[in-house]
């Protein structure tokens, strides 16, 4: 009783210093965003009034200010925290609506894109990883490792177009590109998402493939599971019931750190298949010089990160018991 | 060979190595990883055609004799393309990841060695940087200073230098309480010559294991980068910008998404497979795991 109240302290201290600590980090990312921003080329006051009135000195200096560009930066970035709060991220320079707007409708398509990419990852690396783990040195974890080592290296942008090409030009059974809204029936939409997901999931299917492997391995050798073994148990239910439930401890928190990974290549990902989420949006605007907009995007996906990261060190934290004892 | 972090120099780093490449796989890697260095530099040797120049054969001209892998959409040879785009790539991966690793690694060695405020300001950060989604920062950065290779090369380097940071301030605070570092401290010897001669000769095995690893991500971000335009400039080529015009080009000439994915593919596939050798070589667990 009394080590369990040590330990219920000891993971609300290490939980506790880690949200403290996730403030300055965030701090950091706000200042990094800013300097990002502060430095793409090209003038946003002019980009907001046009060419069409570049000569208007009048429109232009009181469009500066308007911005708040004829500030010192330390101001500007100070407002800009202060506005991020309040959740405004300022008027998109293309669309001339508010970015946040914009923002929230592109954020549930990288979503729905991230998490069935993780389900295509999960769907080919658990069955695939288990088989190479049970059997290592076989013909099929042979076959399993060269799966891993090949979904590794394949660009994801590469693999999107390869299915592009078989799937929509070749056997024209799915659409090359467009996006079916969740509000239109799941299973059109995941249709829609189908290619892009495999797309994006392929090397997180690596990741985990080895990860759950390796990790399987070294549990498969300790002796809680010779002794379920000497019992007599089969094993199919030495593995699935005592096995996999410690290896699969270090999957999710490969799982959690490969969201980075994940949103990164929903850039390209987006960018080929058209959809509109948050990736497409990023690219798009940057090459529209629209700096609001890619701020804005750039801190969403900073802050969905460092959210994903904390919640994976909760996580690990309740499925690991030895954090606690530390 | 002392320990499994230290790789003292000469004898020990050759069998490290030669360790290193005993599997099948690792071995592969290498040839490829040297074939791709040889025709990164021998470009101009190898390839049958001047990369920039339309041939007489017209415009997106199907794989066949003489140009094997076709022409592009201005008629130019797609195999000297792919050839010139080596060197690219390579520099790419090379430069950059050689910028992170030493801004990286210097950060991981003044916060691991010296530690207190020092370290808490440099983990912050490093920390910070690295809660940006690779992609997205390397997008950014490399948007905000313009395009071309080198300020893509920086893009890439400063989205790598976290990774270099974590690994030596790692290393350096294991080694930092060993005995030969304190025996150095007690000679007398100053903090930059500790940290050059005595730490950083101790931690560079599992650098040369991420080198290899990252050097693949790099040559990835490079083509990705390339791919939305923001890599290198056109004349020159690039497997990334080869890859987007085989993309508009998908239904008339799929031969040109072909070959420079292939390109990237079995480039990384080498530089993973070399660098798996080299972590196996490192940690003797993973040897009786067989082709982890």
């Amino acid at each position: 009783m009394v080590r369990n109240g040590y330990a219920g302290d000891a993971l609300r201290e290490y939980l506790l210093r880690r949200l403290l600590y996730f403030i300055p980090v965030l701090f950091l990312v706000t200042v990094v965003t800013f300097s990002i921003a502060l430095l793409l080329p090209g003038d946003p006051a002019l980009a907001y009034i046009g060419e069409a009135n570049m000569r208007d000195k009048v429109m232009y200096e009181s469009m500066r200010k308007e911005l708040g560009l004829d500030q010192p930066i330390p101001v500007q970035y100070a407002k800009l925290v202060g506005r991020v709060l309040r959740g405004d991220f300022g008027r998109s320079i293309r669309t001339r609506e508010p970015a946040l707007e914009g923002l929230l409708a592109r954020f549930p398509v990288t979503l729905h894109l991230t998490a069935m990419a993780m389900v295509v990852a999960l769907l080919i690396a658990v069955p695939v990883g288990i088989l190479s783990a049970v059997r290592p040195n076989s013909n099929a974890d042979k076959a399993g490792t060269m799966l891993a080592m090949s979904g590794a290296a394949v660009p994801d942008f590469w693999l999107g177009i390869m299915l592009i090409y078989v799937f929509s030009v070749w056997l024209k059974v799915l659409p090359p590109s467009g996006y079916v809204p969740a509000s239109q029936g799941l299973w059109p939409s995941s249709l829609s998402m189908l290619l892009p997901s495999i797309s994006l999931g392929m090397a997180l299917s690596a990741v985990v493939m080895r990860q759950l492997r390796s990790a399987l391995i070294e549990v498969l050798q300790q002796e809680y599971v010779m002794v379920a073994r000497a019992k007599g148990l089969r094993e199919a239910l030495v593995v699935g019931r005592h096995a996999l439930k410690n290896a699969l401890i270090p999957v999710v928190t490969v799982i959690g750190l490969q969201t980075g990974r994940l949103f990164g290549g929903a850039v390209v990902v987006e960018t080929i298949f058209a959809l509109p989420g948050l990736g497409r949006l990023a690219a798009d605007s940057i090459f529209f010089r629209d700096f609001p907009m890619l701020q804005g995007v750039v801190l969403i996906l900073a802050l969905a990160v460092l959210l994903a990261n904390l919640f994976t060190d909760f996580l690990y934290a309740f499925l690991d018991p030895r954090i606690r004892y530390r | 060979m002392a320990g499994s972090l230290g790789v003292p120099r000469a004898r020990g780093l050759a069998a490290f190595l030669a360790r290193a490449v005993q599997t099948r796989g690792a071995g592969f890697g290498l040839v490829v990883v040297a074939a791709v260095l040889l025709v990164a530099v021998g470009a101009d040797l190898i390839a049958p055609y001047n990369p920039n120049q339309p041939q007489g054969v017209g415009v997106l001209a199907a794989p066949g004799f003489p140009h094997w892998l076709g022409t592009d959409q201005l008629g130019r040879d797609v195999l000297s393309r792919i050839i010139y785009g080596t060197r690219t790539s390579v520099q790419a991966g090379v430069v950059s990841v050689g910028f992170a690793m030493f801004v990286g690694g210097s950060i991981g060695l003044l916060a691991g060695y010296y530690g207190g405020w020092m370290d808490d300001v440099l983990t912050l950060v490093v920390d910070a940087l690295w809660s940006f989604p690779t992609l997205v920062l390397a997008l950014a950065v490399a948007a905000s200073l313009g395009p071309g290779l080198t300020n893509a090369m920086l893009a890439i380097g400063i989205v790598f230098t976290p990774v270099f940071a974590r690994l030596v301030r790692g290393q350096t605070l294991s080694v930092r309480e060993r005995d030969f570092v304190m025996a150095a401290r007690a000679i007398g010897a100053r903090p930059g010559r500790i940290m050059l001669r005595h730490i950083w000769p101790n931690v560079t095995a599992p650098i040369i294991v991420q080198t290899s690893l990252l050097v693949a991500s790099a040559i990835v971000v490079e083509a990705a980068l390339s791919f939305l335009g923001l890599g290198i400039e056109p004349p020159t080529s690039s497997w990334g910008s080869m890859l987007k015009v085989g993309y508009q080009y998908m239904q008339q000439a799929p031969w040109l998404s072909f070959a420079p994915g292939v390109a990237i593919f079995v480039t990384v596939l080498a530089f993973n497979l070399l660098g798996d050798g080299l972590r196996r070589a490192l940690d003797p667990r993973l040897w009786q795991q067989g082709q982890s």
